[in-house]
């Protein structure tokens, strides 16, 4: 299993969960968890997906999504799960 | 499981509050490269430097990538070139080709800084290392990318003053040299007292002699993650202060483990150490004497100044000891002045002197950094500045070190911008009265008492 975190920060609108889904299941990533909560009208999510199953390499789907998030108008964020793991785990 | 509040607190430290990995340093030995034959020595090491550094900014740029965080710098550190360059080079011209050589490989694999061309001469100098000090104005004014460094004592051996008055020379030298830019050779100049061998920062950084072939050493950051978290605690005692920047630099040093060990999987070479040093620079929020403000002084230099450095100093060791097995010889809180906003907001308003910051030495790591002082001050004046800031060193047992700049044409009252990370200081006025008497007797001060350890 190889952890990713998608993080999506916005104004909220209709259909970011969708596309961003939709995105990840044409890639073959898997995911695992999501969290959400809106504060003051801004979106704030967080997946954890498991990129093991994708075919394409890190770096082009952390700029394919990123490209997505402009068009919503939200920012998207991937970051291997380790960077949050050795910050906040012993 | 990892949950939002904790992404979202790491994100909001690398999008707001400046978090980054400040450099990626490659330490490289050319100690396989020396050779009698001066044109040989020069292929030799650029072949090596190019062999091993090709891939390092393009890992280093995936690394970032990967993980979110920016790698600010990605640089190389060899192996002190007097040593390497001793059997070939017969003058200063032949040394400064040399460093023309790692200027050039810098250029081509894309590194911003090569750290190295130096001399350790702590208790002597060899012709060798000589003649390298004294080409060291010639090998900046001709190179961009070329840091250099001398280590003029330590607590074993003592300080060598020959070295002390001949470094006061080459320091003003390279001032000349270097006077249409505002001096800024005598930026990438350092001299040091106890240099550590694994530093990952410029313009010390150099590759020991008793390190492995290739090793990479990575330097993290973070002043303003440390000021955000002591906002929380305003009021607060001191051992909530002392427990808030403890667990940031945790925090900050694991983001630094994590790098390096990644670095070193991807460009196969052994991980050296993390240095978890605070390294301000001058974008606003990153900035060691904000953190100093924040602990409770109007401005960095005010009475209360050193004792809030020494438990900053103190709190971020403690904090990333537990990080990282493996912790490099710098680590602490940088001063710097040019490279830090708060601190040249505290010289402008009369705050911060010479004189506090060498009592803030005596407490946190290195030394007087990227100050710039007249262009008139006499080269017995700046070995009088090194010669106490080596006796900090010394005596206390810990790394020291000065980077003036002596900037040409320029006097007190006047900036000099040096520009990028280097930033732009005001010019800090000089204690006038001489020590030339003391700086022109021969030889070298013994080591203290308490180096009779055995």
């Amino acid at each position: 299993m190889k952890r990713t975190i998608i993080t999506v920060v916005g104004r909220d609108t209709v259909g970011i969960i969708a596309k961003v889904c939709t995105y990840l299941a044409e890639n073959g990533i898997n995911i695992l968890d999501i969290s959400q909560t809106i504060v003051q009208g801004y979106f704030n999510m967080m997946m954890i997906v498991d990129t093991v199953g994708m075919k394409k390499q890190f770096g082009d789907m952390a700029d394919e999504l990123a490209s997505l998030g402009e068009e919503i108008g939200v920012v998207i964020k991937c970051q291997k799960e380790e960077i949050f793991d050795k910050m906040h785990r012993i | 499981m990892i949950n939002l509040y904790e992404v979202t607190e790491t994100n909001k430290m690398i999008s707001e509050e400046n978090l980054d990995v400040r450099t990626i340093t490659l330490g490289i030995s050319l100690l396989d490269c020396i050779d009698s034959d001066l044109d040989k020595l020069k292929d030799k090491i650029y072949h090596k430097i190019y062999e091993a550094a090709k891939d390092l900014v393009k890992t280093g740029e995936e690394i970032s990538r990967e993980f979110g965080i920016p790698i600010v710098n990605k640089r190389i550190s060899v192996t002190p070139i007097a040593l390497i360059g001793g059997a070939a080079c017969k003058s200063a011209e032949d040394f400064a080709s040399v460093a023309q050589t790692l200027d050039r490989v810098a250029r081509e694999v894309g590194v911003n800084f090569i750290g190295g061309y130096s001399a350790l001469v702590s208790k002597g100098m060899t012709p060798a290392d000589e003649l390298l000090i004294r080409s060291i104005p010639l090998a900046l004014s001709r190179t961009e990318r070329v840091c250099s460094s001398v280590n003029l004592g330590s607590t074993r051996t003592g300080i060598n003053m020959d070295a002390v008055r001949l470094m006061g020379e080459m320091i003003l030298s390279t001032a000349e040299y270097t006077r249409e830019n505002d001096s800024l050779g005598c930026a990438k100049l350092v001299v040091f007292c106890n240099a550590p061998d694994d530093n990952p920062f410029m313009a010390g950084a150099f590759h020991g002699v008793t390190e492995a072939d290739k090793i990479i050493n990575v330097g993290v950051s973070g002043p303003g993650v440390v000021k955000t978290a002591l906002e929380k605690v305003r009021g607060e005692s001191f051992e909530v202060l002392c427990e808030t920047i403890k667990k940031t630099a945790f925090k900050v040093t694991r983001v630094g483990q994590l790098v390096a060990q990644e670095a070193s999987a991807m460009l196969q070479v052994p991980f050296g150490i993390v240095d978890l040093s605070l390294a301000p620079t001058p974008a606003i929020g990153d900035s060691v004497a904000d953190i100093l403000c924040e602990i409770g002084l109007e401005y960095a230099g005010a009475p209360g100044t050193t004792a809030a450095l020494a438990l900053l100093n103190d709190q971020v060791k403690k904090g990333g000891v537990m990080a990282s097995s493996y912790v490099g010889g710098l680590s602490g809180a940088f001063i710097p002045v040019s490279e830090d906003q708060g601190m040249i907001n505290a010289v402008q308003a009369g705050a911060l002197t010479l004189e506090k910051l060498e009592a803030m030495t005596c407490v946190c790591s290195v030394g007087l950094d990227m100050i710039a002082i007249p262009g008139d001050t006499k080269a017995s004046t700046i070995s009088g500045i090194i010669a106490d800031e080596m006796a900090i060193g010394m005596v206390n047992q810990k790394t020291t070190a000065v980077r003036v700049i002596p900037v040409i044409g320029k006097g007190v009252g006047e900036t000099v911008e040096f520009g990028g990370l280097l930033g732009h200081a005001p010019i800090m006025p000089v204690n006038s009265f001489s020590c030339e008497a003391f700086i022109s007797r021969k030889g070298r001060i013994p080591a203290p008492i308490h180096s009779f350890k055995n």
